[in-house]
């Protein structure tokens, strides 16, 4: 992630990455290869769901290389309980909810941030955790709480500003950490009896921390393959023609396509910071379910800055919208379209259920760019 | 200069700080004849088609001044560009203040001194107005309505369903400036960037398109929900597919990048200073040359076509990428927020 200023030493020329006649090439060798193979291959990073439907990919892949979208848009994996909790926090009086702005509209049990603002609550829409704690410093009198959700990427920049509280002496700040780690949930979909994947499309963003060696074991226990990409059209293209290569030959590895973004090792430093701050814990994925050490808690020594243990609050019984599938669609089990909500009782306007609100979820996506 | 250095709710009273308002700010500002009149309506000429057009529309845009412009310039250039968009020959203008106790005068003068500017440069008059005050807490600062009313040509009869299938579409020039340069200034959400808002006042280049194009079937402005808006708009009520060339569509670098990080597409990002126009196929050169000779419209281009409905096939956009797939381009849903990652 970046400021947004330019700066040109590190400025990468992506014109290469869009190359109309190299996407075409790749799509003809996808085709060629693939012929009239099954193949399921699984993206699990909401910026890659986000990027095939724009790149409108799935209009020209042979029609048995099937592109799913797995666990990767942070807000749908939120469990409703959890939510819920974010819900209750923003109706007490006196409490500042900053919040990414995808949270915002995705309905919890009975409200949602986007109801609670309408109703007069003070939740903020802020770009980064790091604007969070500076809204804290300029107003004392304001208790700011962030909410916490996201994978690998954003928990370096959240441990971050929890040390940049404390570095600031600040008591008005909190996190409600509701953080998940990608490889437990891989593990569960490459486990999952309901779902054959013949390959994943691993994430660029959450690799350039992670680095390769957490997808180790779907060749080693599934013989499942993965290439981690970019998100240029080139990029997704260019996994998706390795992965049908692997996936044909027998010969499955992890792959790095995104080398100007990630390296094997990854990013050990934001590691570190993440690991001062956070412990891992077993965390509630909608669809997937409760998965062991797959989340993150802020740990007891930053225990200040934890919103779940400074405020106490009830959280209404949680209720599952009825019909929605937003789990089976999370975990691969079926597209979008075969859910009987889809585009009736839930479109992006009423959603039903998290994969239809935040833009990087699959029914979202679908619901925006496909027919 | 203004006695008051803020607004104060004896500004709306109807008494004399509201007078001493007008005088300072207002008259001052805008001194068009028919204001100066003082009276409770503006009168003016206008000439006998037969016909006017009128438009009207309310600004509460915070913050109220950004890179490239304010709300002053906003409230006539949206005003203008509405009613240019039906081919009238914009001439007069009202403009209503709602203004929050408290705010600086100073900022008031600025507003309104860059409405006077923008108003000299579309060639309009703001020939009436009215103020009113609210307390601290019942309005952001300062919101503005303005209205216009123009004459509509003989023989000008756009619309946006008059769109035919072999139609050609235009743009005046690069797409979501405004939206970015908006959002980059919005508390929480800073990130740096030299984009400019694209607020301009467009009714010169429509009449220059229209000249050069006289069968042109529709202009709009692409405010609120982008293109993509717009676009939707004319294939309902045109009952038509259009189709979008991505790659010919003109995007500023540094605006496709900002919508990259925050997860926007351009083609739903808010502009105020650009027209699309639809236009049969053999006058688009012409329109599109117009246009690039016009002012604001140097980076103007040819970014799509009307397309015959398929039978039963319910009216859309779709864009066309640069290697062949396409995708359909839906309206906004809600408002447009920033994503995670």
């Amino acid at each position: 992630m970046t400021d947004g200023s330019a700066r040109d030493e590190h400025r990468i020329d992506f014109e290469a990455f869009r190359d109309p006649d190299l996407a075409r090439s790749l799509i003809e060798r996808i085709d060629e290869l693939a012929g009239d193979r099954e193949l399921n291959f699984m993206e699990v990073c909401g910026t890659h769901t986000m990027s095939i439907g724009r790149y409108g990919f799935r209009s020209v892949m042979p029609l048995g290389i099937h592109l799913l979208s797995g666990p990767g848009c942070p807000v749908c994996v939120t469990a409703n309980q959890d939510i819920d909790r974010i819900i209750a926090l923003a109706k007490l009086d006196g409490l500042t909810i900053a919040t990414f702005g995808d949270m915002m509209r995705v309905p919890g049990s009975t409200s949602s941030l986007a109801a609670q603002k309408a109703a007069g609550h003070d939740v903020r829409i802020v770009y980064s955790p790091l604007d969070a704690v500076q809204l804290a410093q300029q107003h004392p009198e304001l208790n700011v709480v962030f909410v916490g959700v996201g994978f690998e990427t954003t928990t370096p920049t959240i441990a971050a500003s929890i040390l940049d509280a404390e570095a600031r002496g600040l008591t008005n700040f909190s996190v409600m950490s509701a953080h998940k780690m990608t490889p437990p949930a891989l593990r569960a979909i490459a486990d999952d009896p309901e779902t054959r994947i013949d390959g994943f499309i691993l994430p660029g963003h959450v690799s350039t921390i992670t680095g390769l060696a957490p997808y180790r074991f779907l060749v080693d226990e599934f013989g499942i393959p993965g290439v981690v990409t970019g998100f240029e059209p080139v990029d997704i293209l260019e996994s998706i023609l390795l992965l049908t290569e692997m996936a044909i030959s027998g010969r499955p590895a992890i792959e790095n396509a995104y080398r100007r973004g990630v390296s094997s090792e990854g990013n050990a430093v934001a590691r570190g910071v993440v690991d001062k701050v956070f412990e891992t814990c077993d965390a509630t994925w909608r669809g997937l379910g409760k998965l062991p050490a797959s989340g993150l808690a802020i740990r007891p020594e930053y225990a200040r800055f934890d919103a779940r243990r400074r405020l106490d609050v009830d959280v209404e019984p949680t209720r599952e919208p009825r019909g929605c599938r937003c789990g089976d669609v999370l975990r691969g089990a079926i597209a979008p379209t075969s859910c009987p909500l889809f585009g009736r009782a839930c479109t992006p306007e009423h959603p039903v259920g998290p994969c239809m609100v935040s833009s990087e979820g699959s029914c979202a996506a679908y619901f925006r760019y496909h027919e | 200069m203004a006695t008051d250095t803020t607004v104060l709710l004896g500004h709306g009273s109807g008494g004399q700080m509201m007078k001493r308002l007008i005088d300072e700010v207002f008259l001052d500002a805008f001194g068009s004849p028919e204001l100066l009149a003082g009276n409770d309506s503006g009168v003016a000429a206008l000439a006998p088609t037969g016909r006017i057009a009128m438009s009207t529309d309310s600004f509460v845009v915070t913050p109220q001044f950004f890179p490239g412009g304010d709300i002053g310039r906003l409230a006539v250039c949206g005003t203008v560009n509405d009613v240019s968009t039906s081919g009238a020959r914009v001439h007069y203008l009202s403009c209503g203040f709602i203004l929050e106790e408290g705010y600086p005068m100073d900022d008031l003068l600025r507003i309104c001194r860059s409405m006077a500017d923008t108003a000299a440069e579309a060639g309009v008059r703001i020939i009436t107005g009215d103020t009113k005050v609210v307390g601290r807490g019942g309005a952001d600062g300062v919101y503005i309505n303005t209205a216009g009313v123009g004459e509509v040509p003989e023989g000008v009869e756009l619309s946006g369903s008059a769109c035919r299938p072999g139609d050609v579409v235009l743009v005046s020039g690069t797409l979501g400036d405004h939206g970015i340069a908006v959002m980059s200034q919005r508390e929480g959400l800073s990130f740096s960037t030299t984009i400019e808002s694209d607020a301009a006042p467009l009714n010169h280049l429509v009449a220059a398109a229209l000249e050069a194009a006289p069968h042109t079937r529709c202009f709009r402005d692409p405010t609120r929900g982008g293109l993509a808006s717009t676009l939707n708009e004319f294939a309902s009520a045109s009952k038509v597919e259009i189709e979008v060339d991505e790659q010919n569509v003109p995007v500023n670098p540094q605006v496709q990048a900002a919508c990259e990080m925050l997860g926007y597409d351009v083609l739903q990002v808010a502009n105020e200073g650009k027209m699309v126009a639809v236009v049969p196929a053999d006058e688009a050169d012409a329109a599109l040359a117009a246009m690039r000779a016009s002012r604001y419209g140097e980076h103007a281009a040819i970014i799509g076509r009307v397309c015959e409905l398929a039978p039963d096939a319910k009216p859309r956009v779709h864009v066309r990428t640069p290697w062949g797939s396409t995708r359909i381009l839906d309206m906004l849903v809600g408002e447009q927020l920033p994503r995670i990652c």
